[in-house]
C-alpha cells in the first residue's frame, strides 16, 4: 500500500525577537521527524505539553511553515507549492480541532459552516450536500438553523468533523479531537470517526495524549518528546522499546483495579524546550540514564519498522 | 449576523431601562425628523415684543431673548445635535475600524506606526483636540463635525485593533484557514463581523459624549452658527439671562442631560443583551 | 466514620442541583466521586467545605457529620476554624488556585502559622519539608520563586503542601490532576496515595476518570445528573456494576485489547438541572430502562457492601 503522507526530517524553529532587555531566543518545536502515513492509515501521534505533536499536525497541513524538511501529499512535495496550488490541493484534506467551542465561528449557523469550505474554493454548494452532512456525523437536519452557542460540545465536534468532510477529503489531521468531552461523548464521537474512516475510506493523523485511547484506535503510533520522535511503534500492541513510551504506558490507568500499575516515581520534570539539554531529552528523567545518555543524542534505530531512539531500548 | 443584532436589541427593549431609555431616543428621533410638522412655529422668526416669556399655553417651554419659542428651537437643535454627532461618530467608527483592523491584521511595522500616530491624539483630552481642530478649520457644523471625528478615531482604532487580535488567535481562524480561506476572505466574513459588536456599542456610547462634545463646542460659540439652533447656543446665550428666563438655559440643558443618559442607559442594556449571548456561549 | 454524608440536598436559587447524596470516608481511605460534567461532584465538594454560599448555593437538607458533628448545623466562625485545619481543599485548576503576586513559600507559610499558629521561622522550615515530602526539588529556593515560575506539575504540589499545612484529618481534592500531563497526574496520584497510607489521612478524590479511580481508590461514589447512582468498595463496583450508568461508564475507557468499534460511547448527553427527566434521571439514555423507570424515581438502597438507586439492581448478596 503506497504512502499518502510522507514526512522527512520536518523541523520547525521559532524564534523570539529579543526586546530592550532580553535577548533573542529560539527553540525547536519539531526537530527532524519522518514518519509515513499510508492509504486508509491511522497514524497516533502521542506525546505530552511541548512534545510538538499539535506543530506537527499543523506543518503536515502546512498551516505553519516548516523550517526545514519536507512534507509529500500522494507525491506532491507541499512545502515548495504555489499558493494557488496548495488551496486546491486543501480539498483533500480536513482537519478536526480540539476545541469545540472556539472552532466555529460563533456568527455562523451550522448551515454557514458547512457552507464555508464551498465559498473558500469557490464551488458551487451541491443541494442536498448539508442535509448529508449532518446525517453522515449523526446530527439532526434542523441543527442546520442553529447557532453554536446552541449546541453541547459533543454536537460542536460533530459540526467541526462534517466541515472536515464536506469535500470529500481523503486524509484529515484531528488534533485532539475528544480531549475536552466527557468520557461517554468521547466514546461516541472515537465510534463515530472509525465508522467514517471504514465507510469513506478515510486516511487520519491523530493526535493524542492519551495512549490507551491511541492504542485502541489507531493502526500504528508515534510517540513524541520535547520535539522529535522517540519511538515510531507500526504495531500498537507491541511492547515499548524506549523508557518515554514505557512511562506513559505505566501512567494510563487501566479502569480494573486488579491491575493496579506500580508507578516508578518519574524524577524531574519536561526541561523547557528553550533550554534542551545536551544528549538525550529524556536522560533527565530517566531511570536507566547514563552518562553516555546525557552527553550524546541518540538516533533512531531500526528494528523491522519499529524505530525507537535509545542507547538502552528495553 | 443581522439576526443576532435584532435579538440582542429585542432583549435590550424588555428591560425596564432599555425601554425607557429606548422610548426617549425613539421620540427624540421621530422629533428631530418630523419637526417642521410638530410645531407651527418657526425657530428663527423673531417676536421681540413676546420675549422672555415664561412656559405657558401658547409656549410650552417659554420663549428666547428674542421671542422664539423654546420648544421649537429644541426640536430643531435636536435635528443638529443629532445629525452632527452621529455623522462625526459614523465617520470615525468607519476609519476608526479601518485603520485598527489593519494594524490588527497585519501587525509588525505598519501597526507600530499606525499606533504611533493613535496614541497621540489619544494622550490628549477630545475637548483639547476639537478646540484645536476648530481653531483652524473655523466654526461652524462642518468644523466640529471632523474636530468631533478626529478626537474620537484614537478609541475606535484601539478597539477595533484589539478585537482583531483576539479574535485573530481563535480557532474558527485557524479552520478557515485549513480550508485555504485567504486574508481577505478571513478579515471580512471573520474577524470584521466578530469584532462588530463592542465597537458599535462603544459607537453608541461615544455618540452621547460627543453630544455633549457638539454642546461644550455651541456653548463656546464654535459649532453651528445662529440662526441654526444648537442645543449649546442656547445655552449660551441662555447665560446672560439666568435669573431673569431661567428656562431658556434650563431646558436645552435638560434636553442635553437627558439624551446622554438615555444613550449611556440604553448602551448598558444593549451591552447586558449582547453580554448574555456570550456567557450562553461559554456555558 | 471519619465524614459521613447523609441525605445531601443542594439547592441554588430555585433550583435543587443534588439530592439525597450519601457515602462515607474513613481515614487511610480514598474515596472516588466520579461522574461526568454536570453531575454535581463539585458542588459536592463544596457542600463538605461549607463553601456553596460563594456561589449562591445552601444546603437544603441531609447531614454532613465530621468525627462525629453535623457541619450543617455549624455557624460560619466554627466551619473556618475546620477549613485548613482539619479539612483541607485541593481545587481543580493548580494555575489559578495560587496568589501570582506572592512567593511560593508565603503562601504554604501563613496555612501553619494561622492554624497551627506557629512562628515565621518554624512555619519555614515545616514549609520546606513539607516541599521536599512531595518531592520537589530545591525547595528553599522554590520558596522565593513566585507562579508563574513553576510549571503545572510543581504547581499542583505546592497546592498539595498547602492542603497539607494544617495537617488535616480530611482532604477534598477536585480533579487534582485534569489540567495536567498523564505523566505528572500519574506521580501527584502516587504522592496523594502514599500520603493516605503513610499519615492515616482521608481523602475524597473527585474525578472523571475512572482509571484514576481503579488505580487508588478504597471505595467509589458514582454520581449522576445530581442524585447518587451507586456507592460500593472499589473491588466489588468494577467487578459486578450494578448501576447501567456505572457500567457504561467503565466500558467508555479505550482499552488496548478491546475488539475494534466496541467503543459506543451513552447515547444522549448529561442533562442540565432545568432538564431533569422525571423518574430515573438516567432513564432516557438507559439501555436497560423499564416503564417503572420513567416514572419512579429509585431510592438508594443497601447493594453488596454498599448502596446503588436503580429499579433493575436488586438485593446483590456479593
Amino acid at each position: 500500500m503506497s504512502d499518502l503522507v510522507t514526512v522527512r526530517q520536518l523541523s520547525k524553529r521559532f524564534d523570539t525577537p529579543g526586546g530592550w532587555l532580553s535577548k533573542p531566543r529560539s527553540m525547536m518545536a519539531v526537530r527532524d521527524v519522518s514518519l509515513s502515513i499510508p492509504m486508509g492509515g491511522v497514524l497516533g501521534v502521542v506525546g505530552e505539553s511541548g512534545c510538538g505533536k499539535s506543530t506537527l499536525a499543523r506543518l503536515v497541513l502546512r498551516l505553519l511553515e516548516p523550517t526545514g524538511g519536507n512534507v509529500a501529499f500522494d507525491g506532491v512535495d507541499l512545502t515548495a507549492l504555489p499558493k494557488a496550488k496548495l488551496r486546491a490541493l486543501r480539498r483533500r484534506m480536513g482537519m478536526v480541532f480540539q476545541d469545540p467551542y472556539s472552532s466555529l465561528d460563533p456568527r455562523f449557523t451550522v448551515a454557514d459552516v458547512l457552507t464555508e469550505p464551498f465559498s473558500v474554493q469557490g464551488a458551487a454548494l451541491p443541494a442536498g450536500r448539508i442535509a448529508t452532512l449532518l446525517d453522515q456525523v449523526g446530527l439532526s437536519r434542523t441543527t442546520a438553523e442553529s447557532y453554536p452557542h446552541q449546541l453541547s460540545g459533543g454536537q460542536r465536534q460533530r459540526v467541526g468533523i462534517a466541515r472536515a468532510l464536506a469535500m470529500h477529503p481523503d486524509f484529515i489531521v484531528l488534533d485532539e479531537p475528544t480531549a475536552s468531552l466527557d468520557v461517554s461523548i468521547q466514546a461516541q464521537i472515537i465510534a463515530l470517526l472509525q465508522g467514517l474512516q471504514r465507510d469513506l475510506g478515510l486516511t487520519y493523523l491523530f493526535i493524542s495524549h492519551d495512549l490507551g485511547l491511541v492504542r485502541y484506535f489507531c493502526s500504528s503510533i508515534v510517540v513524541m518528546y520535547l520535539g522529535s520522535v522517540v519511538e515510531d511503534l507500526p504495531d500498537p500492541q507491541a511492547a515499548p522499546r524506549h523508557p518515554y513510551t514505557a512511562a506513559l504506558m505505566a501512567s494510563n490507568f487501566t479502569p480494573d483495579p486488579r491491575h493496579r500499575k506500580t508507578i516508578a516515581p518519574l524524577s524531574g520534570e519536561i526541561p523547557s524546550a528553550f533550554n534542551l539539554p545536551r544528549g538525550c531529552a529524556f536522560a533527565a528523567r530517566c531511570p536507566h540514564a547514563t552518562d553516555r545518555c546525557r552527553t550524546e543524542k541518540p538516533g533512531l534505530t531500526n528494528d523491522n519498522g519499529h524505530r525507537f531512539a535509545c542507547f538502552h531500548p528495553l | 449576523m443581522t439576526a443576532i443584532a435584532q435579538s440582542a436589541i429585542l432583549r435590550s427593549l424588555r428591560t425596564p431601562k432599555g425601554t425607557i431609555a429606548g422610548a426617549w431616543l425613539a421620540a427624540l428621533v421621530f422629533m428631530a425628523v418630523f419637526a417642521p410638522l410638530l410645531t407651527s412655529y418657526q425657530y428663527d422668526v423673531q417676536n421681540l415684543k413676546g420675549a422672555f416669556a415664561p412656559p405657558s399655553s401658547h409656549h410650552w417651554l417659554g420663549t428666547d431673548e428674542f421671542g422664539r419659542d423654546l420648544l421649537t428651537r429644541i426640536m430643531y437643535g435636536a435635528r443638529t445635535s443629532l445629525s452632527v454627532s452621529a455623522i462625526a461618530i459614523g465617520i470615525s467608527v468607519l476609519a476608526g475600524m479601518i485603520l485598527g483592523a489593519s494594524a490588527g491584521f497585519f501587525g509588525g511595522r505598519f501597526d507600530r506606526a499606525v499606533m504611533v500616530v493613535v496614541d497621540l491624539t489619544w494622550s490628549f483630552p477630545e475637548i483639547l483636540v476639537a478646540l484645536i481642530l476648530v481653531a483652524i478649520i473655523g466654526p461652524g457644523v462642518t468644523g466640529v463635525m471632523v474636530a468631533i471625528g478626529v478626537a474620537y478615531l484614537a478609541q475606535f482604532t484601539r478597539l477595533t485593533r484589539a478585537q482583531i487580535m483576539a479574535i485573530k488567535s481563535e480557532t474558527y481562524i485557524e479552520a478557515s484557514r485549513s480550508l485555504g480561506a485567504s486574508d481577505s476572505y478571513i478579515v471580512f466574513r471573520h474577524l470584521i463581523p466578530n469584532a462588530l459588536a463592542p465597537v458599535l456599542v462603544s459607537a453608541m456610547l461615544a455618540t452621547g459624549d460627543a453630544i455633549i462634545l457638539e454642546a461644550t463646542l455651541g456653548f463656546f460659540g464654535l459649532g453651528a452658527q445662529p440662526p441654526t439652533p444648537s442645543w449649546g447656543g442656547m445655552m449660551s446665550s441662555g447665560t446672560a439671562q439666568l435669573f431673569k428666563a431661567p428656562w431658556i438655559i434650563l431646558f436645552p440643558g435638560l434636553a442635553v442631560a437627558i439624551t446622554v443618559i438615555a444613550i449611556n442607559l440604553y448602551g448598558d442594556a444593549l451591552i447586558r443583551a449582547l453580554d448574555i449571548r456570550e456567557r450562553l456561549r461559554q456555558s | 466514620m471519619l465524614l459521613e454524608v447523609e441525605n445531601l440536598d443542594v439547592g441554588i436559587g430555585s433550583v435543587r442541583p443534588l439530592s439525597q447524596i450519601t457515602f462515607g470516608v474513613d481515614r487511610g481511605q480514598i474515596l472516588g466521586l466520579v461522574g461526568e460534567s454536570g453531575s454535581g461532584k463539585s458542588l459536592t465538594a463544596l457542600a463538605v467545605m461549607g463553601l456553596l454560599p460563594l456561589i449562591g448555593g445552601r444546603i437544603t437538607g441531609g447531614a454532613v457529620r465530621f468525627a462525629g458533628t453535623d457541619l450543617v448545623r455549624l455557624p460560619e466562625r466554627q466551619l473556618r476554624a475546620l477549613r485548613g485545619r482539619r479539612i483541607a481543599f485541593i481545587t481543580q485548576n493548580p494555575m489559578t488556585a495560587l496568589d501570582p503576586v506572592q512567593k511560593i513559600g508565603a503562601q504554604v507559610d501563613i496555612v501553619s502559622r494561622l492554624h497551627l499558629k506557629l512562628s515565621a521561622s518554624a512555619a519555614r522550615a515545616r514549609t520546606v519539608d513539607l516541599l521536599t515530602q512531595l518531592r520537589i526539588p530545591e525547595a528553599a529556593v522554590i520558596c522565593d520563586a513566585y507562579p508563574h515560575q513553576l510549571s503545572g506539575g510543581m504547581k499542583q504540589r505546592i497546592v498539595i503542601a498547602m492542603a497539607l499545612a494544617g495537617e488535616p484529618d480530611l482532604i477534598v481534592a477536585d480533579e487534582p490532576t485534569t489540567a495536567l500531563d498523564v505523566t505528572v497526574q500519574a506521580q501527584i496520584i502516587h504522592i496523594l496515595a502514599t500520603l493516605v497510607r503513610e499519615k492515616g489521612l482521608a481523602l475524597i478524590l473527585i474525578t472523571h476518570d475512572m482509571g484514576v479511580v481503579a488505580q487508588v481508590c478504597s471505595s467509589v461514589a458514582v454520581l449522576y445528573a445530581g442524585r447518587l447512582a451507586e456507592a460500593r468498595p472499589v473491588f466489588e463496583i468494577f467487578a459486578t456494576p450494578a448501576h447501567p450508568y456505572t457500567t457504561a461508564l467503565i466500558d467508555c475507557i479505550p482499552r488496548a485489547a478491546m475488539a475494534p468499534g466496541s467503543l459506543t460511547g451513552i447515547p444522549g448527553a448529561v442533562p442540565g438541572v432545568a432538564r431533569y427527566p422525571a423518574g430515573c434521571r438516567f432513564h432516557p439514555r438507559c439501555a436497560r430502562a423499564i416503564d417503572r423507570c420513567k416514572t419512579e424515581v429509585p431510592q438508594p438502597h443497601p447493594y453488596g457492601q454498599g448502596m446503588v438507586a436503580c429499579h433493575l439492581a436488586g438485593g446483590g448478596d456479593v
